[in-house]
C-alpha cells in the first residue's frame, strides 16, 4: 500500500505529504477528528506516534504530546483501535520506540495490520543493532521503515537502504524531532549520496515546518514529514493542524 | 563492523545499542578511541597520574572497629568517599574527560542525579579547560543544592530538566538529546554503567580501579579474599568497579543494594533488578521499572543518586547468571543507617552508601568472625546533610 501510493505520486510527478500526529493528543477525540481532517487536507501518508514515556528522539513538542496522551491513557492498543476508527484510506505507519512495542506482544504488528496500519518506524532500533528483533520488524505484516541520519556514512547508508520497505527517512539534520528556521544547508548533498546508494523513495522529516520549507525539501526529495509543527497547532486546535496541512500541500504541488 | 562492535556490547542479552541513527558513527568512533587509548602508554600514563596526583589514588581501605563489633565480623572500608569531589564518579569522569580530550572534543555534557557526578564532570572539564553542560532534574536541584552550587561555581552551566519526573531518569534522556544535536562537537560523558554500547563496558572499566586496588588492599591487610564484596546499586557503577576484580573469584559473594524506597509492596522504589522486567530505555537492554505497556515507571528513593528505574545491563547478566545476589534497603532503614554509621565510625556516608550499610546491619551474624566484609563506601554524606535536617531525623 506505502509503495503503490508512492508508485502513483511519482508517475502523477507529485511529492508525498507524510503527517505525524501522536496517538491521543490533545485529547482521544479531538486526535480522531485530527487524523481525519489530515487525510481530507491532503496527507498522503499519517504517521501516528504510539506515546513512549522516555522519547529520547523526540523534541519538547512531541514529548509534551506524549505526555498528555498517556496521561490521558493512550497505549499501543488504544492507537490501533483510533486508526481502525479512523476510516482512513492514506497508508498509516506507525511511529514508536522499541519498548512500547516489543510489550505489546508477539503479534503485534499483526494486530497492528488488521487495525488498519501498512508501516513502522522505530527510533531506537538502528540496523543491525538487534538482528533478531529486526527479523521480526522486518519479516512481519507492516513496512519496516528505516532512517538515515546526517551523520551515517554512505556505506551505512547503502546497508540501511536494503533493509527498509516502503520508503526511507532521511533526517534532515544533527537533533531531535522539533521546529527550526532555516533547512541545514548539508540536506542537498546527504540526499544525493542517499540517492546513489537506495532505490527506495526518500522521505526527508524532522525540523520541515512551514510551505517554504516544503517547497525548498520537494524539490530535493520524493516526499516531507512534517511533525512538531502539526502537533503544535493541533495543540491550539484541530482546525489550525489541517490549515496548515492544506498550505503545505499546495506549497508542496505548486513546486 | 557493525557485527563485531554489537557483540562486544552485550552482558549475555543485554546491553546493545538501542539509539537514534544520528548517533551510532559517534557509538563507533567512541569505541575506535577508547580501544587506541588503552593500548597508548601515553594515555595510560596520563590517566594514572591525573588518578594519583589529582583524584588522590589509590584510596584507603579503613576497618570499622565499632561497626565490625556489632555485625561479628570485620568490615573493611573502600573509601572512595575520599576522593577528589567525594564519590567514586570522578575515577570514570577522569577517563572519559582525558578520552573526549585525546578525541579534540572540547565541549562536555553530563546528566547528574545527586550531583556527584555533575560536581565529578564539572571538576575535571575545569582542570582540562573544556566547556561542561550538565543535565539534572528540578527535583533533582532541590534535594542537592549543595552540589549545584559547586558545578556553578567551577563554571559548570546546569541545565534544569522539567520534563517527566525531574529526575536521573529525565536528565539522563535530555543529556542524549544534546548528544544527538551535538555530538559531532561534544562527548557524553555518561555517569554509571549504563546507556547504549560501549559506555556500561568503558564505564566499568574506569571504575575496575576500585576492585584492583580493593583486592589488593584485602589480600594485604585481611591476609585473604573477603566472603563478601557489598556496594549500593543506582546505574551500578560503584558496584560494577568494586566486583570487576572479585568476579573469577567464585568463593567472593557478590552483593548489590538496591533502593527499595517506600517498601517493595508499595511500587514505589528504584529496585529494577529486584521488581523489573528486562525492556530497553537509554540505549540498552535491562532489566527496568515499566507497566504492561513498555511505559517506564517512575522510580522512587530517598537517594537522588538510586533514584533510576534502570540498570546497568552487566548487573542484569550477573543476576541471571547466579553470579550476583541483589537486595534491597528501604529509604528509612537506609536513613537510619546513615546516622548510625555517622556515630559509629565518624565517617559520614553518602545516603547512597547508606543502603549497602543498611543491608549488612540487617545481617548482623551471617558471617563468621573470621569471614571479612568489603563494603565499598560510594562516596560521603556532605551532600545529603541539609535534606536529612529537612527531613527532621537529625536536628541541624
Ligand atoms: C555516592 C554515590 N554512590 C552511588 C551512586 C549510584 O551510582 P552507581 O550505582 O552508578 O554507583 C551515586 C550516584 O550519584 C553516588 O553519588
Amino acid at each position: 500500500m506505502i509503495t503503490q501510493r508512492f508508485d502513483s505520486l511519482r508517475a502523477a510527478g507529485r511529492r508525498a505529504l507524510v503527517c505525524y500526529a501522536t496517538a491521543g493528543h490533545p485529547d482521544r477525540a479531538r486526535s480522531l477528528a485530527l487524523l481525519q481532517g489530515l487525510e481530507a487536507a491532503g496527507a498522503d501518508v499519517l504517521e501516528v506516534g504510539v506515546p513512549f514515556s522516555d522519547p529520547v528522539a523526540d523534541g519538547p513538542v512531541i514529548q509534551s504530546s506524549s505526555q498528555q496522551a498517556l496521561a490521558h491513557g493512550m497505549t499501543f492498543e488504544g492507537a490501533l483501535e483510533l486508526i481502525t476508527e479512523a476510516k482512513l484510506s492514506v497508508p498509516v505507519v506507525l511511529f514508536s520506540y522499541l519498548n512500547p512495542i516489543v510489550a505489546a506482544g508477539p503479534d503485534a504488528l499483526h494486530r497492528a495490520r488488521a487495525a488498519g496500519a501498512h508501516g513502522v518506524l522505530v527510533t531506537d532500533l538502528p540496523v543491525g543493532e538487534d538482528p533478531e528483533r529486526e527479523a521480526w520488524f522486518g519479516a512481519g505484516p507492516l513496512d519496516f521503515v528505516r532512517l538515515v541520519a546526517p551523520t551515517t556514512p554512505r556505506d551505512r547508508m547503502g546497508l540501511i537502504a536494503t533493509h527498509g520497505r516502503g520508503f526511507v527517512y532521511l533526517i534532515s539534520r544533527l537533533g531531535v524531532t522539533g521546529m527550526q528556521d532555516e533547512i541545514s544547508t548539508s540536506l542537498p548533498s546527504t540526499l544525493a549520496t542517499l540517492r546513489e546508494v537506495c532505490t527506495l523513495p526518500i522521505c526527508v522529516g524532522f525540523g520541515i515546518s512551514t510551505p517554504a520549507h516544503a517547497r525548498q525539501v520537494g524539490a530535493l526529495a520524493d516526499g516531507i514529514v512534517v511533525g512538531s509543527a502539526i502537533v503544535r497547532a493541533a495543540e491550539r486546535s484541530v482546525d489550525e493542524a489541517v490549515a496548515l496541512t492544506r498550505s503545505l500541500r499546495a506549497a508542496l504541488d505548486e513546486g | 563492523m557493525t557485527a563485531s562492535v554489537v557483540e562486544s556490547g552485550r552482558f549475555g542479552a543485554f546491553g546493545g545499542r538501542y539509539v537514534p541513527e544520528t548517533l551510532i558513527p559517534a557509538l563507533d568512533a567512541l569505541e575506535v578511541a577508547y580501544a587506541d587509548a588503552l593500548r597508548d602508554p601515553a594515555f595510560v600514563t596520563a590517566l594514572g597520574d591525573s588518578l594519583r596526583t589529582y583524584v588522590g589514588r589509590p584510596s584507603e581501605l579503613s576497618d570499622a572497629p565499632h561497626f565490625s563489633a556489632l555485625i561479628g565480623a570485620p568490615v573493611y572500608l573502600k573509601r572512595e568517599d575520599l576522593n577528589h569531589t567525594g564519590a567514586h564518579k570522578i575515577n570514570n569522569a577522569m577517563a572519559q574527560a582525558l578520552l573526549a580530550q585525546r578525541m579534540g572534543k572540547k565541549r562536555i555534557i553530563a546528566e547528574t542525579g545527586a550531583g556527584q557526578h555533575g560536581v565529578a564532570t564539572a571538576t575535571v572539564c575545569a582542570r582540562l579547560g573544556l566547556e561542561c553542560v550538565v543535565y539534572m532534574g528540578e527535583e533533582d536541584m532541590r534535594r542537592q543544592q549543595l552540589n549545584v552550587f559547586r558545578m556553578r561555581l567551577m563554571g559548570a552551566t546546569v541545565v534544569p530538566v522539567l520534563s517527566g519526573t525531574r529526575t536521573l531518569k529525565d536528565a539522563t534522556s535530555e543529556a542524549i538529546r544534546d548528544w544527538v544535536t551535538t555530538c559531532e562537537g561534544s562527548h557524553y560523558i555518561i555517569g554509571s554503567v549504563v546507556g547504549p554500547a560501549p559506555y556500561p563496558r568503558m564505564v566499568r572499566d574506569f571504575q575496575a580501579i576500585i576492585g584492583r586496588e580493593a583486592r589488593a588492599q584485602m589480600l594485604e591487610r585481611a591476609g585473604r579474599l573477603p566472603k563478601s564484596v557489598v556496594a549500593c546499586i543506582g546505574g551500578g557503577s560503584n558496584a560494577m568497579g568494586i566486583f570487576h576484580a572479585f568476579v573469577p573469584d567464585r568463593e567472593v559473594e557478590l552483593v548489590g543494594v538496591e533502593a527499595a524506597g517506600h517498601g517493595l509492596a508499595t511500587g514505589q522504589h528504584s529496585a529494577s533488578l529486584a521488581q523489573g522486567t528486562p525492556g530497553v530505555l537509554h540505549g540498552a537492554l535491562s532489566y527496568l521499572l515499566q507497566d504492561d505497556d513498555g511505559q517506564i515507571y517512575p522510580a522512587h528513593s530517598v537517594s537522588a543518586g538510586l533514584d533510576y528505574p534502570g540498570v546497568g545491563p552487566e548487573h542484569a547478566f550477573l543476576k541471571d547468571s547466579g553470579r550476583g545476589t541483589y537486595v534491597s534497603v528501604t529509604d528509612d532503614d537506609a536513613l537510619d543507617a546513615f546516622g548510625q554509621f555517622s556515630r559509629m565510625e565518624g565517617i559520614i556516608p553518602a545516603l547512597e552508601t547508606a543502603h549497602a550499610i543498611s543491608w549488612i546491619m540487617a545481617n548482623a551474624g551471617r558471617w563468621a568472625p573470621d569471614e571479612p566484609v568489603l563494603l565499598c563506601v560510594s562516596g560521603r554524606g556532605d551532600k545529603d546533610v541539609a535534606q536529612v535536617a529537612e527531613m527532621g531525623i537529625v536536628p541541624l
